[in-house]
């Protein structure tokens, strides 16, 4: 199947059936409790900085980690899996003074998924995240100083635009536009891609999820979930989503606005809420499938993270 | 486990969302049928408001907030902002405040119009800002390509798009144009680059009404019937419009304006108006106008009768009862008595209160004379002493007789009343003739002169320009002038400067003359014009030294004066003879030192469009860019670096005061139209024939249109580098190749003479003289962006070129554009050759004097040359075997040609 036939399937299964995304990276991966040698790998072993907690590195140093991952979301029904580069890019890779791989852990992070999607007999999509950077577009750095950045919309098109272009070279169908905070930061990614789509030819096919940060519906940078729908709506994505950091049942009601306004498929990412203080999480699968199988009862979306 | 749960649930169904605009700050905004009109609020805005203007050049950023946020509060429902100020570096501006206001939740909550004329501060905005906006505007002003690159970056950036009423010829006015340019603008967008049509927001211009000028009454009208076309040509796209413009001509009376943005908002939603940019707090209800006045206003939005204007001016005063606008600093010096108020108000050159302060002072004063001789002429002379000893500037000092005149003119009638019953008792210093001399039409400088002189109690008699010599010497004898004073600008002023000086002999004058301009020199006068007329000669350099002068050529010291002056002359004279005679080379070896360029594919480019292009009525607002400020403030005797001199510690608040003043009436000249440009250029055929260029008929390369003749340096040049001439730049006949040539005239003084007249029947020659300078500086902008489009398009050898402003007034571009009269091609009569290639006078009603002045005044004309190795040079003095050579060349008596070119030979 070439990269149009996976989308073809992809675009007409939305319309007759739920499609299940793969589900969080960091929890499988915290799971597999890795020490700081794990991460570094041969490649790596005399870096002169802690790696432990980059692991987004873990493409090139566990490879079969990070693919058995990908694995066991598409055995539990996913067909879309994530590339694992949530923070590859240069402002986050820069607490690891690894900026110079960015484009590497891109590539090769599609590469792995792209190898895991193809061992399957059914299509298997694989989406190349652009995270959300460790930096706010427009929010202040210092509250002192409310018209400070710490980062450009320029210096954002540039790290994503090189970010995009790996993650296609290495074998992403689709680009996820993932866990937005700062919809300038989600716009400066939604520039890039189209930006890369201009310089390849390719029509880029986009999802794109939000984070709510709290009760009120908001994201961290202030809108509600239409504002923030009219402002990345431009970018004529496939599915626009929601995460939220509370909880499936808090991120009911603002999927149910986003679900209302929406003109295009919505995707739903909930996770199992805030860790309680054991850093654990107090949903266990069957209550979170619960919850979110009655999203799909009430016809709110149409793809949706699934967990194992 | 989910997987399985929800692989019986049918997924969402997509819904279909109507095609209307979706905009966003931090909450949603939607504007549809249940919206209604969309106040768009106007005060964030530098060109439109006074106050925020001063807040970000003060940088006073808090309070700038705090007027977005009582927009927002009084019901803006998106707020334009624009930082478009010359002062500023409005793109830094415009990043901080959008910025901070995304800081400011009852602010950023609705959507942003960032609003400019310049893309990279839209883009800087677009780059800020994470909801979606819309952008204010792009045009096809500068073609299609540029238009749809811009607006396909825009989509790429998420925001909406105000797209103005203008395109390449210009912006729309009638109802007709704004349709073709809007549809135009719509299908491109819709169909090139699949723009959505409800993220189209048109601007058909909203231009003022009731200024007074016959053309611009439908204006209004046009706008609301074009709003009805737009709505049913351009489907689900919006209509918006910057409503206070309608009413610029009542500036200073609010009531009136707002039921004028009232009745025409009332009209023009009607017709599918659908938002405006308005001050979103003070919006009057249209039933709620007075009905008398809302009837009058109506008259003049909707052109229903030919004296609507006259009438609701008459009207007006009557119903401005908010005196808020007045400076709140006034009250002070106001409370002093009125002679100290005449004072303060001279000084400061304020002439709000000056017709009633000077009436008080006339009632206290024992004779209305007592009133000039008395405060009025302290005043002045605190003027004259602070100007003298360089603490005041020229820009004051014409402001300070501005406050004279109108006081004067107010105390004449008294004066003459009481003459008649006692006698003349003239007090004054002097009597001045001025002119500009026959041929010539400049006047600025001769016009500051007469103000400064005036100041300084001199009377002055202002006879214009282009005075015939008889007329000068007639009006002299009828005044009992004690100086006369002469002015040009070109250089056959030199010689009629002359002829006015012996006539002055041979009719038996004995009074001083005084020579000023900027070709006139102390050497010309001296060498040229004292010799022909036995009473004192004087050159004057600058208005700042005219006093001085004339002052001491009236003073009983006088007689020692005209020794001294008459020293002066045999001293340069004797300097000027002593001079070893330049060595010059014989033409012939000159001739054989021409450069050997290279003409081939490389250097000469066939234009894209040969003959003649007409610009008639060009939009002024392109012409803003390039203009270079650097011959404005030199004008007005402020020397130094543009913008550096505006932030000169000592001249630098005055700098700025008159920078403000031009661009306040920049603003006035574009919005209301007060002057016209026009221009012709073209590009021709044409090869060099030793030093003349023959000129092709395009049509038929066999056929001679016309020969222009040129000259070529003879002063001998270092290092054995080439002597210049302009035919060089062409391709020589012998070459069998065809070059090119260009020419081009422009002009930008159409209309400006009602302007100047109403200022100065105003007393008012500040803004007479301002208003000539900024004229002045549009016809020289106006030769510049012309170039431009003439390298990039017209003839489009640098197609790809990419200059600055600053980089274009430094010439840094291929090619040149000479203009006859000027150092490398001293005749003027090569114009002559101009005007009959371009037909300029018919394409742009510009004409020339005898002496080849340019009429109007604001004109500027040249020859393009496209060779890389073009350039500028000066010609110096030639020799009289190039004299004989060039006059037989022209087939004309050396005489002729001597009288000519008498400025560079020897």
């Amino acid at each position: 199947m070439t990269r149009d036939d996976r989308i073809q399937w992809l675009e007409s299964t939305l319309t007759e059936s739920i499609v299940i995304l793969d589900g969080g990276m960091g929890t499988m991966i915290q799971g597999a409790g890795l020490g700081e040698s794990d991460y570094r790998g041969e490649r790596f072993k005399d870096f002169p900085q802690d790696l432990k907690g980059n692991n987004d590195l873990l493409t090139l140093t566990q490879p079969e980690l990070i693919a058995s991952i990908h694995k066991a979301y598409v055995d539990a029904g996913a067909s879309i899996v994530e590339t694992n580069t949530f923070n590859a890019n240069r402002p986050s890779m820069a607490d690891y003074a690894m900026e110079d791989l960015v484009s590497e852990l891109n590539r090769e992070a599609a590469k792995l998924a792209r190898s895991v999607a193809d061992s399957y007999d059914r299509p298997v999509l694989v989406a190349g995240v652009l995270g959300p950077t460790n930096r706010t577009c427009s929010i202040s750095p210092d509250v002192n100083d409310p018209g400070a950045r710490n980062i450009t919309f320029n210096q954002l098109v540039d790290t994503y635009t090189d970010a995009t272009r790996a993650l296609l070279e290495g074998g992403a169908d689709l680009i996820l536009v993932e866990t937005i905070f700062d919809t300038l930061n989600a716009k400066a990614a939604l520039f890039a891609i189209d930006e890369v789509a201009r310089e390849t030819g390719i029509q880029i096919r986009i999802m794109i999820s939000g984070t709510i940060t709290d009760a009120s519906g908001r994201t961290l940078s202030g809108q509600t979930t239409e504002a923030f729908w009219f402002s990345v709506r431009h970018a004529k994505p496939l599915t626009i989503g929601l995460n939220c950091a509370l909880g499936p049942k808090e991120l009911r009601p603002f999927l149910s606005d986003l679900s209302r306004v929406a003109d295009t498929f919505v995707s739903a990412h909930p996770n199992a809420g805030l860790p309680n203080q054991f850093g654990e999480y107090d949903l266990d699968a069957a209550e979170m499938s619960e919850i979110v199988a009655e999203y799909g009862q009430a016809g709110l979306v149409n793809p949706r993270n699934t967990s194992v | 486990m989910i997987a399985e749960k929800v692989a019986s649930h049918k997924p969402r169904e997509v819904p279909t969302k109507a095609p209307v605009i979706r905009l966003s700050g931090l909450e949603p905004f939607i504007a549809d049928e249940t919206t209604g009109f969309v106040n768009v609020g106007e005060r964030t805005n530098v060109t439109g408001s006074a106050m925020f203007k001063r807040l970000i050049l003060n940088g006073e950023f808090d309070e700038a907030l705090a007027v977005a946020r009582q927009q927002v509060e009084n019901g803006a429902q998106v707020i334009d902002i624009n930082m478009d100020e010359g002062m500023l570096d409005s793109k830094s501006a415009m990043v901080t405040f959008l910025n901070l206001i995304a800081s400011e939740p009852d602010i950023s909550r609705v959507p942003v119009m960032i609003d400019s004329s310049k893309w990279d501060i839209l883009e800087a905005g677009m780059q800020c800002v994470q909801g979606k906006g819309i952008i204010n505007s792009i045009s096809l002003k500068e073609g299609e390509a540029n238009f749809l690159e811009q607006a396909r970056k825009i989509r790429q950036y998420g925001f909406a798009v105000v797209v103005m009423a203008f395109d390449e010829t210009g912006q729309a006015d009638t109802r007709e144009r704004k349709l073709e340019i809007c549809q135009r603008s719509y299908k491109l967008l819709t169909e090139v680059i699949g723009f959505p049509p409800e993220d189209i927001v048109f601007d058909p211009n909203v231009f003022a009404v009731a200024t007074g000028i016959e053309e611009h009454n439908n204006y209004a009208l046009d706008f609301i019937q074009a709003c009805k076309d737009i709505t049913n040509h351009c489907p689900h796209s919006y209509i918006s419009g910057g409503i206070s413009n309608v009413s610029f001509s009542f500036r200073g009376n609010n009531p009136v304006r707002e039921a004028m943005h009232s009745v025409f908002l009332f009209h023009a939603i009607r017709e599918g108006l659908s938002m405006g940019i308005v001050n979103a707090g003070q919006l009057a209800i249209y039933e709620d106008i007075d009905a008398e006045l809302r009837e009058l206003v109506e008259d003049v939005i909707l052109n229903r009768r030919d004296d609507a204007t006259e009438r609701l001016v008459d009207i007006a005063p009557k119903y401005n009862v908010d005196k808020e606008e007045d400076d709140t600093t006034v009250a002070e010096w106001r409370n002093g008595s009125c002679e100290e108020r005449l004072a303060y108000a001279l000084i400061k050159g304020i002439d709000t209160y000056v017709v009633e302060d000077t009436e008080e002072a006339r009632l206290k004063a024992p004779r209305p004379l007592s009133v000039i001789e008395g405060p009025l002429m302290d005043g002045m002379n605190t003027v004259g002493d602070l100007f003298g000893a360089g603490k005041m500037f020229l820009p004051q000092v014409v402001k300070s007789a501005r406050v004279m005149k109108k006081a004067v003119a107010h105390l004449i009638p008294f004066i003459e009343e009481e003459k008649e019953a006692a006698g003349d008792t003239s007090q004054e210093h002097g009597v001045i003739i001025m002119a500009t001399v026959k041929g010539d039409v400049h006047d600025i400088g001769k016009n500051i002169v007469g103000v400064v002189l005036q100041c300084n109690n001199f009377k002055v008699i202002d006879l214009g320009v282009m005075v015939p010599t008889q007329t000068i010497l007639d009006a002299a004898r009828e005044h009992n002038a004690d100086i006369i004073g002469l002015s040009g600008l070109i250089t056959p002023s030199l010689d009629e400067m002359v002829t006015v000086a012996s006539e002055m002999e041979r009719q038996g004058f004995t009074c001083p003359l005084l020579i000023g301009g900027a070709t006139t020199s102390p050497a010309h006068t001296s060498v040229k014009i004292d010799p022909t007329y036995s009473g004192p000669v004087l050159y004057v350099k600058d208005a700042s030294r005219a006093v001085g002068v004339a002052s001491k050529l009236l003073s009983d010291e006088r007689e020692n004066y005209h020794q001294e002056i008459a020293a002066d002359h045999d001293a340069k004279r004797k300097a000027h003879a002593g001079k070893a005679p330049k060595k010059l080379l014989s033409i012939n070896d000159a001739n054989s030192r021409r450069p050997e360029l290279q003409f081939d594919a490389t250097t000469i480019v066939t234009p894209n469009s040969i003959g003649r292009v007409v610009l008639n009525d060009y939009p002024l607002d392109a012409l803003l860019d390039t203009i270079d400020w650097m011959p404005f403030f030199n004008a007005w005797e402020f020397s130094g670096k543009f913008p550096d001199i505006l932030n000169d510690p000592r001249k630098g608040p005055e700098a700025r005061k008159l920078y403000n003043d031009a661009q306040a009436m920049l603003e006035k000249i574009i919005d209301e139209k007060w002057l016209r440009a026009d221009a012709v250029a073209g590009c021709f055929p044409a090869y060099s024939e030793g030093n003349s260029i023959v000129i092709l008929d395009p049509d038929n390369h066999e056929r001679e249109l016309l020969r222009t003749h040129w000259l070529r340096q003879q002063r001998p040049m270092p290092d054995g580098k080439p002597q210049l001439c302009l035919s060089d730049f062409i391709a020589p006949k012998e070459s069998g190749q065809i070059d090119y040539i260009g020419a081009f005239a422009v002009t930008t003084g159409h209309g400006i003479d009602a302007h100047v007249k109403a200022f100065e029947d105003a007393h008012d020659d500040y803004q007479a003289i301002l208003l000539k300078a900024l004229a002045d500086r549009f016809a020289e902008s106006f030769a510049e962006h012309l170039h431009r489009r003439v390298r990039t398009e017209f003839w489009g050898y640098a197609a790809n070129e990419a200059l600055s402003n600053d980089e274009l007034i430094r010439e840094k571009y291929r090619g040149i554009r000479p203009a006859p009269g000027y150092p490398a091609c001293p005749d003027h009569r090569e114009k002559r050759s101009l005007w009959s290639l371009l037909d300029v006078e018919a394409a742009t009603g510009i004409s020339l004097t005898e002496s080849l002045a340019m009429w109007p005044t604001a004109s500027v004309s040249g020859f393009y040359f496209a060779h890389p190795d073009a350039r500028y040079f000066t010609l110096g003095q030639i020799g009289k075997d190039q004299l004989a050579s060039y006059s037989a060349l022209r087939n004309e008596a050396v005489d002729e040609n001597a009288r000519w070119l008498s400025p560079i030979l020897g």
